[in-house]
């Protein structure tokens, strides 16, 4: 699984962070365009993208898109 | 006693019986004092709901067990149960939360077959056998959602339910010529084995979900959903037909 097309992923479900640089270290709830309906997105993007389902509570726990990383590649 | 909600004397087919809000109608149904056809898809949940119903006046019971999912699951069930009084539909599945761009043809397909196709086909095959008698009463089981609020990532499910309302009215007029009335419930949340958290959905964001929406600050039981069934499947509700029942602690009027 590669770091950086999860990030591209991850930067998909965004539409109005042009101007935010996603990396790793981004800590993604910090973000003005964070909302339920991006999570519902992250959920159902990880799900089409590397089969795994994601729940609820994966998304509160993680802090940066790298620790969401981590947490899909540990189930895929 | 003088009781106008009694259903002494009726037959009526509960089918989704085996769980939820099915489960708790078919013995609300049997403790009323109605014969109850139960109709479920899981032969040893519905055996359980079975040994629960009520038989303290006389009352008669049938467990039919079909999947009402296809097509033969409804015509098995029409060809081996007796003619009924009244029908309370409940087969209903709730999707997974998916915003739109994410939805596969399979979403479609399972979920407005069980939710909106299999009540039609029962409904359709009922009327025509004619195994529901004049004066009877149809109940379908809508909910708030797609009716009276629509929910983030909830679509498929939503649209399902407001294609059951719509039905419902249908039916209340296409059957009025046989004085058959037909009703939909619209439950808001009800704690049953459907929507218990499992995933996308935590215990906490229920809390802030009855913090936020529902007046009785608390989501409802399956039986205070039965027992509006149980009202318009009754003699107490004979001036009523086309309507739409909300039994949702207040949330579409907060939502």
């Amino acid at each position: 699984m590669n770091k950086n097309s999860f990030i591209q992923n991850f930067s998909d479900q965004f539409d109005e962070s042009d101007d935010v640089e996603f990396t790793a270290s981004t800590v993604f709830k910090d973000l003005d365009e964070w909302s339920s309906l991006i999570a519902l997105s992250i959920i159902a993007m990880v799900d089409e993208e590397y089969d795994v389902a994601l729940k609820g509570d994966d998304i509160r726990n993680a802090t940066t898109i790298e620790d969401l990383f981590n947490v899909v590649q540990s189930k895929a | 006693m003088y009781n106008p909600f009694s259903l002494v004397g009726k037959t009526i087919l509960v089918t989704g019986a085996s769980s939820g809000i099915g489960r708790a109608t078919a013995i609300e149904c049997s403790k009323l004092g109605a014969n109850v056809v139960i109709n479920g898809r899981n032969a040893e949940r519905l055996n359980d709901v079975f040994s629960l119903l009520d038989i303290s006046v006389g009352q008669q019971h049938v467990s039919i067990i079909s999947d009402l999912s296809t097509l033969e699951g409804v015509d098995n069930l029409i060809a081996s149960m007796p003619i009924v009084n009244g029908l309370s539909s409940n087969a209903g599945v709730l999707s997974s939360h998916k915003p739109i761009k994410f939805l596969a043809d399979d979403d479609f397909r399972e979920i407005i077959n069980v939710n909106t196709f299999s009540h039609v086909r029962l409904i359709r095959g009922l009327i025509k056998k004619k195994k529901l008698s004049k004066g009877g009463s149809i109940v379908l089981m809508s909910s708030t959602g797609g009716v009276k609020t629509n929910v983030i990532g909830n679509s498929i499910y939503d649209m399902s339910k407001a294609a059951i309302n719509t039905f419902a009215k249908s039916c209340a007029v296409d059957f009025a010529s046989k004085q058959i009335r037909c009703n939909s419930v619209c439950p808001g949340m009800i704690r049953t084995p459907m929507t218990e958290p499992t995933g996308t959905l935590s215990e906490e964001d229920y809390k802030e979900d009855i913090a936020k929406h529902y007046l009785t600050g608390r989501y409802g039981l399956p039986e205070e959903v039965a027992r509006t069934v149980v009202f318009l499947l009754s003699d107490a509700s004979s001036f009523i037909t086309g309507a739409s029942i909300m039994v949702d602690g207040g949330c579409s009027v907060i939502h």
